[in-house]
């Protein structure tokens, strides 16, 4: 039976309560009747044979020679690939990354390249530990590249190793990792859990510096971004695509390798999170109430750690190959095909419970500015279209939004929150005023070279990703907050569903319309 | 006169203290202070004036006496029984100028213990650093508020020399004048910083004299960022007004100072730092931090009145800080301005331009000094900055005694 696709369901007296994720743990949450619930759609079935697949495309790509006819002895070879933030959860091994950077090393070494180096593309991402390399890349290849210091992780402030390409015909500086564009080739290892992914972000973002970031990587492109999951309608994209474009003609040759997965997200404990309620069974019922019970009672570091142990049993639904405009038409399809569901018209009302994690917290605590990112800037903008709340809408999303950071991977973030926001949450005033100091910081540029912190410009990012929602929405209420902390975000705090649908009546008038996007797994609203 | 007196009694100074470690201000239902009818006190000199307070401040100093907190250290240069109250606004009793508004500065100095030739401090006009306060033809005490022979401003009645006294100018009220001697303790420690045009200055604390030495930091010197930490609300927002650049919690301050200054984090402490730090607190912790802030060579100025602590002096020995006092005033020389001047005009002039009368946030009678000095000791949670008693009907009202 091939999967159900998307649905929208139309809640009455007999739809069962809707489950909601709410940070480490979830909520049963009855919606007025009327609402309407976004579903996913159903897993598509899985490649059979992955590695056959990889290799079918190495050798059968789309609008280039086959990665063979590439490889040659006395060549550099550079492989770079997306780092810890993909895929959501983790995935089991083997991941995807480890298939295909091992399928391309076999066929490096069958061609006598001796020259081959890794990179993990952070952009501005913290630096991947040990164990984090290990699970993407498989031992065999950590232990094969890392003790030569061939493991290499991008480094957006070391001077040594960036060069400067160009300026695009919109005056965007395009400065790359040098290894990676000074290579021969440069193969792309990319896996596409949202539309966003891919195409030529993975290069111009994944491997840039803050000087070329700076131009796409702001609050003008966000507002210009409608959405930015939508390549077509989003300026994120046109400036990477512009700057993509500039790399190649500045002779950088680069094969890319692009995946996309389908939505079978949680494991098998887990499987009522995927399910629609009124189809759970018996053993889901107990699963729920199990887990919920469980988590209850568990301290809040070690729900932590049993949510950041899970690996998802996601598999992979398609891998493209070769030139990037072409390879990425192809993977849009293959992410649409999974994830777009149709849905008729906005809301004044838009709900969503936010999960545990999002690309920046692996591992990590999801601290107030990522739940502001995750929420108005990832789920807002899962829409192709129109956003699913209307113009002036209210969006109410569920989390318990602690007042809590991690120091040492999000060290710059704590200063934003204590010291930016407390003076303003305008994305505009944020940026002119605040953005370079916190970008330049040498504390934060050192944690972020040396240790595992991500970049100091990067909360702002996290806040501009959010900047098309704020700018959209007329009222945002986080149902189960810390007060403190979403009152420090400029929303408002609800102690329950129902209160925050009777705040929100007070933007939005009485008896409004509401969609609830039921995620995730993820989904892309498609709105008519 | 009514007064509240300040007795010796060590069971009650342990009662305080006993108090005083539940609830802050807790001493003064307990301790040695009690409220009394007594003689008014004695014109020490035929120069001397007699004052009829109208405004009185409770200051951290004297809640530390109340509570039984203050330091041994001033036992000597204090005299029992005296009645507390320093920070002053009156009016003087007979005389050719009957009727007018003083503002008292309350250091007893040579002059006003009639001692010739004066101290080199007094000679200077730093009254503050006076070597003889336990000398002279009156008790010791190195301020009025401390003095068996003075009086103080807990009182409908008290003496005062006239170099300790200040005309207050027509159009100022009140609530004004009662700040400006705290205000000049401000300006003395603003001044005590330094050459810091340009600077960044981090001011720990921001009860009555931190918010006081942000605003005289912004009004006499040219700082280049003035930093402050503070604990509540309200006191973050006067601090702003004040003329903060940055407003940060307490626990934000060493990251709001190294995000500032551009310097690194190592350990709990800082590689560089603020160039000064006001410290207004006064406890261990507060100077702890103040050490971990400052820059290497750079300078902590103690405002707040510190007691018996215990702290790390290593990162002073090795950052070579400068750790400076800052009591009373004087005379002061701001930037851009010729010759010494006293500090207390400075300090109305500070008072009137920043309109620090907005400092003072409850008035209490004589008969409810409990409850004051609780709302005094308390004041930050409370929304509070300055507590003050209201003399000014005290004749009025009848008197009431403690039960003991």
């Amino acid at each position: 039976m091939s999967p159900r696709p998307g649905f929208v369901l139309e809640v009455d007296r007999s739809t069962p309560a809707t489950l909601m994720w709410h940070g480490e743990g979830y909520r049963l949450e009855r919606l007025p009747t009327g609402a309407r619930v976004v579903y996913p759609p159903e897993p598509l079935e899985p490649l059979a044979d992955p590695r056959g697949a990889i290799r079918h495309v190495l050798e059968n790509p789309v609008d280039s020679a086959p990665l063979s006819a590439l490889l040659r002895p006395g060549m550099r070879l550079t492989i770079a690939f997306d780092d810890v933030s993909l895929p959501l959860p983790p995935m089991r091994r083997p991941d995807i990354r480890q298939q295909i950077i091992e399928a391309v090393l076999d066929a490096a070494a069958a061609a006598g390249v001796d020259d081959v180096v890794l990179v993990a593309a952070l952009a501005l991402h913290r630096r991947m530990t040990e164990p984090e390399l290990r699970h993407a890349l498989g031992n065999r290849v950590y232990d094969s590249f890392a003790p030569h210091g061939l493991l290499t992780q991008h480094d957006a402030e070391d001077p040594d190793n960036l060069i400067h390409l160009g300026v695009t015909d919109a005056g965007e500086d395009v400065e790359l990792n040098k290894r990676a564009a000074t290579s021969d080739l440069l193969v792309y290892v990319n896996i596409n859990l949202v539309a966003m992914d891919g195409g030529h972000k993975s290069v111009a973002t994944g491997l840039a510096s803050y000087r070329s970031l700076r131009h796409h990587h702001n609050v003008r492109t966000m507002l210009h971004s409608r959405s930015f999951m939508d390549q077509h309608r989003s300026e994120l994209h046109s400036s990477n695509w512009r700057m993509g474009r500039l790399i190649a003609e500045s002779g950088v040759k680069v094969f890319q390798i692009e995946t996309t997965v389908n939505t079978d997200t949680f494991p098998e404990q887990f499987s009522f999170l995927s399910k629609r309620e009124w189809e759970w069974s018996a053993r889901d019922r107990v699963g729920f109430l199990a887990t919920s019970s469980a988590l209850a009672r568990t301290p809040d570091r070690v729900r932590r750690q049993i949510f950041h142990s899970m690996r998802s049993p996601i598999g992979l639904t398609s891998v493209q190959a070769g030139e990037v405009e072409a390879v990425h038409a192809l993977t849009t399809e293959n992410v649409y095909r999974q994830q777009l569901v149709e849905v008729d018209g906005q809301s004044d009302v838009l709900t969503m419970g936010l999960p545990y994690i999002c690309p920046y917290n692996v591992n990590s605590i999801m601290n107030p500015i990522l739940v502001m990112c995750l929420g108005l800037g990832y789920f807002f903008n899962l829409y192709r279209g129109r956003p699913l709340v209307r113009q002036g809408g209210v969006l109410i999303m569920s989390h318990p939004t602690p007042w809590a950071f991690d120091p040492v991977f999000h060290p710059s973030y704590i200063d934003f929150f204590e010291q930016v926001l407390a003076e303003t949450t305008d994305p505009l005033e944020i940026e002119a005023k605040y953005e370079q100091s916190f970008a330049t910081d040498p504390w934060y540029i050192h944690l972020y070279r040396t240790g595992h912190a991500y970049h100091g410009v990067h909360p702002f990012y996290m806040w501009y990703w959010g900047a098309h929602a704020l700018d959209h929405l007329g009222r945002v209420i986080v149902v189960g907050g810390d007060p403190a902390a979403v009152r420090r975000l400029g929303f408002k705090s609800a102690s329950s569903m129902a209160d925050a649908l009777e705040m929100a009546e007070d933007v939005v008038g009485r008896d409004p319309s509401i969609t609830h996007l039921h995620a995730p797994p993820l989904l892309m609203a498609d709105v008519r | 006169m009514k007064a509240l007196v300040f007795e010796r009694s060590l069971p009650r100074y342990a009662a305080a203290r006993v108090a005083s470690s539940w609830v802050p201000g807790g001493g003064a239902r307990v301790g040695p202070l009690r409220l009394a009818q007594e003689e008014d006190p004695a014109l020490p000199g035929p120069e001397w004036r007699r004052v009829s307070p109208i405004l009185a401040g409770i200051c951290g100093s004297d809640l530390s006496t109340v509570d039984g907190r203050s330091s041994r250290y001033f036992e000597p240069i204090v005299s029992f029984p005296f009645v507390p109250g320093h920070e002053v606004v009156g009016r003087l009793i007979g005389g050719p100028d009957d009727g007018a508004r003083v503002v008292l500065e309350p250091v007893l100095g040579c002059a006003a213990r009639g001692l010739e030739p004066p101290c080199a401090g007094c000679a200077s006009g730093s009254t503050g650093a006076c070597e003889r306060v336990a000398f002279g033809h009156i008790k010791p005490g190195l301020q009025t508020g401390f003095c068996a022979d003075t009086g103080g401003g807990w009182s409908t009645s008290l003496v005062a020399h006239p170099s300790q006294l200040h005309p207050v100018p027509d159009g100022l009220g009140d609530d004004h004048a009662v700040v400006v001697e705290p205000a000049a303790c401000a300006v003395h420690a603003a001044l005590a910083s330094g050459d810091v045009e340009g600077a960044t200055v981090a001011v720990v604390g921001a009860g009555t004299l931190g918010l006081l030495v942000v605003a005289a930091l912004r009004h006499f010197c040219l700082p280049g960022a003035i930093i402050a930490a503070a604990k509540h609300p309200h006191q973050r927002r006067l601090a702003t007004e004040l003329g903060a650049d940055h407003v940060v919690e307490p626990a934000g301050l060493a990251r709001a100072v190294r995000r500032h200054t551009r310097a690194m984090a190592v350990g709990d402490g800082l590689s560089g730092g603020a160039d000064v730090v006001l410290d207004c607190v006064g406890s261990a912790d507060s100077i702890a931090e103040a050490l971990a802030v400052v820059r290497p060579r750079g300078r902590v100025v103690m405002v707040g009145m510190p007691g018996v602590t215990r702290v790390d002096l290593t990162p002073l020995w090795h950052r070579e800080t400068q750790l400076v006092g800052a009591y009373a005033y004087g005379v002061e020389t701001p930037p851009g301005r010729p010759g010494p001047v006293r500090t207390f005009e400075l300090a109305f002039e500070l008072v009137q331009e920043a309109d620090l009368g907005r400092l003072v946030s409850a008035r209490y009678p004589l008969d409810r000094y409990a409850d004051a000095i609780a709302h005094a000791g308390a004041a930050g949670r409370r929304g509070a900055v300055k507590v003050v008693f209201d003399l000014q009907h005290e004749s009025r009202r009848p008197t009431w005694r403690t039960a003991s």
